[in-house]
């Protein structure tokens, strides 16, 4: 008797009931995607087809079409320019970022002593890399690697380079601290993936006489595929979100410059957001496990 | 190696071969180590390489550190370089001012620390009802909140800008808690993730149990869920409070005019500087030089050391603990 009164009380499906229960925890989640991400983006690309002033009580619209992103790409000096070297940039530190994390997440998984002294040493940018900060040491000259941009000799080399060489090498040279202080958390995600490789695998191939080289090539590398898919995203969306990012910073001028506004600051921004895209699928692309 | 000793020693040769290869098996033992133990060549060439990265890393902290420390006729002084002749707090004592220290680290405080503690809130609650429940649309909200991490502010930030206006919110500290508060505050998708990889390694007998006692789904998730991830809030709330301080993009356009942070308070340092010490009026050794920029430098990043160094065990077994490595 209190079975069927109960059933009828809760008488819904165990999973809708199931699912009711989930939608309540992740609801406010759902509402806020709404109100605080999709809604202003629609918005910012109404915006973008649009000529749009503020005044003090209002918002005025005038329709332009495309107008304002044919002019950032066609008529625009410096955006395309900007774009496009934000993307050599992004394409010069991911492959070092990848690089020199692994390396350090390899040395930081051996055993030796004061390995904490040194984690914590490796680990400190990622508390410290804000934009002002990076800005006030890149301006005093304390973020290139020490004593080598600046020397005579690399800048008379530098200048006998075409300029597609010439760029990347000198933001290298220039930023070279500056792109090692960006891997912080990505030597800790690489060194969480190195603690979970089954040791067995490494006895079993030392048994059958592999070195310590080519287990590396072998075993470590080809497990570590996926960790080095995220850690590339990740970095590609740190350097992109820096609030020194020049794009980043083109933009914000624009959104209060007279002759640009809101609504071409706005086209700017998708098309930011294209190029970022662009990269992520071309390193998706370059990167995912083929199998 | 005594067998082979031995037995050379047995047919006749004289002791001093096998002596000699004895020890330089030993040495070469000693230098370079077998599989199991490393020699002292890897050991040396790994502390140099450690150190060599060590420097690199430090190199910026401690050039920041050292010129802070210099005073302007030690600025002058082509001959120091790394050690100024004398202890010099002057450079620390105007940038205290020029950036309204005490107050701009109390705003910078709440303006980090209140928005971590309720995004960490609000983040456990979405990454357990996606760890634990079955709906319809659980991929599709999973990929959008990875793309809420991809999404660039700049597409969402003027819309929001134009209605915190309107409602008069620009300036106060609630346009930064708001999207906090819905679980759309500074890099939440990775808090969701860490909560989600959290609740789901978390063991189902307890839940079952508790429902068996009757136990409803809210108090599972308050009374077993919650302090079981103890862990995972606190390293939520360390690293969106580091993010949060450091963030100045957003911070910087939604609180213009209003409250001031430390980094807001640094990127317009010079020209407070030169209210406080007007350019023309104060004699060459008051006038702004990089000394007084860099101990303005060294203030900001000082409070975050500190924490960093009290917590650091936290922050450098984070990923460990909470397991976010994506698969």
């Amino acid at each position: 008797m209190i079975g069927t009164k109960s059933i009828r009380k809760h008488g819904l499906k165990l999973r809708t009931r199931e699912a009711l229960y989930g939608y309540g925890f992740v609801g406010i989640w759902i509402i806020g995607f709404l109100v605080f991400t999709l809604a202003p983006m629609v918005e910012t690309f109404r915006y973008s087809l649009n000529r749009v002033t503020v005044t003090a009580t209002d918002i005025s619209q005038i329709f332009v079409q495309w107008q304002n992103y044919s002019r950032a790409l066609f008529t625009d000096p410096t955006f395309v320019e900007l774009l496009i070297g934000f993307a050599i940039e992004t394409l010069v530190s991911v492959p070092i970022v990848l690089i020199f994390s692994l390396i350090i997440a390899l040395l930081l998984n051996l055993n030796f002593r004061f390995k904490g002294v040194f984690r914590t040493i490796f680990f400190l940018p990622v508390v410290i890399t804000s934009g002002p900060v990076i800005q006030e040491l890149t301006t005093q000259g304390a973020t290139s690697a020490p004593g080598i941009a600046n020397s005579a000799a690399v800048v008379e080399f530098l200048t006998t380079l075409p300029r597609y060489l010439r760029n990347p090498l000198e933001y290298l040279l220039t930023s070279f601290i500056l792109i090692l202080w960006f891997s912080g958390v990505q030597i800790l995600i690489y060194l969480s993936s190195l603690q979970k490789v089954d040791q067995s695998v490494y006895e079993a191939a030392a048994i059958d006489g592999a070195s310590a080289w080519e287990s590396f090539w072998k075993i470590t590398l080809p497990s570590l595929s996926t960790t080095t898919l995220i850690v590339a995203i990740y970095t590609i969306i740190t350097l992109s979100h820096f609030s020194e990012n020049k794009v980043i910073k083109y933009i914000y001028l624009q959104t209060y410059a007279v002759d640009g506004g809101i609504g071409y600051a706005s086209a700017l921004s998708f098309l930011y957001f294209a190029v970022l895209t662009l990269l992520l699928i071309i390193v998706f692309l370059l990167l995912r496990s083929r199998k | 190696m005594n067998i082979p000793i031995r037995r050379l020693i047995s047919q006749g040769q004289s002791l001093n071969v096998p002596l000699k290869r004895f020890i330089a098996e030993d040495l070469k033992f000693f230098l370079l180590g077998s599989r199991s133990k490393r020699g002292v060549i890897p050991m040396t060439l790994l502390y140099l390489l450690l150190f060599a990265i060590g420097f690199v890393y430090l190199y910026p902290l401690l050039f920041m550190f050292v010129t802070s420390m210099k005073s302007p006729t030690d600025l002058l002084n082509p001959m120091v370089q790394w050690v100024p002749t004398e202890f010099y707090t002057g450079n620390y004592a105007k940038s205290f001012l020029v950036l309204n220290y005490m107050e701009a680290l109390a705003s910078s405080v709440s303006v980090s620390l209140v928005p971590s503690v309720i995004q960490a809130a609000v983040c456990s609650l979405i990454g357990y009802g996606l760890a634990r429940y079955n709906f319809w649309g659980k991929k599709l909200m999973f990929a959008l909140i990875l793309a809420t991490f991809i999404i660039p502010a700049q597409t969402t930030v003027i819309p929001q800008m134009l209605t915190y206006k309107q409602l008069g919110l620009l300036g106060n500290v609630l346009s930064i808690i708001l999207p906090a508060v819905v679980g759309q505050g500074y890099q939440s998708a990775i808090f969701i993730l860490i909560f989600y990889q959290t609740f789901q390694s978390m063991p189902k007998v307890l839940e079952e149990a508790a429902r068996l006692d009757g136990a409803s789904d809210l108090k599972i998730f308050l009374q077993i869920a919650i302090p079981s991830a103890l862990p995972s809030f606190l390293i939520s709330i360390i690293f969106s409070t580091v993010w949060y301080w450091n963030e100045t993009y957003l911070t910087g356009i939604f609180l213009e005019g209003g409250v001031q942070t430390l980094p807001m308070q640094l990127s317009k340092f010079t020209q407070a500087y030169e209210n406080l010490y007007p350019p023309g009026t104060v004699n060459i050794f008051d006038r702004l030089n990089e000394a007084v920029k860099l101990s303005g430098t060294f203030l900001i990043i000082l409070p975050l050391l500190l924490l960093y160094f009290l917590l650091q065990r936290w922050f450098v077994e984070s990923i460990d603990r909470t397991g976010i490595t994506g698969e």
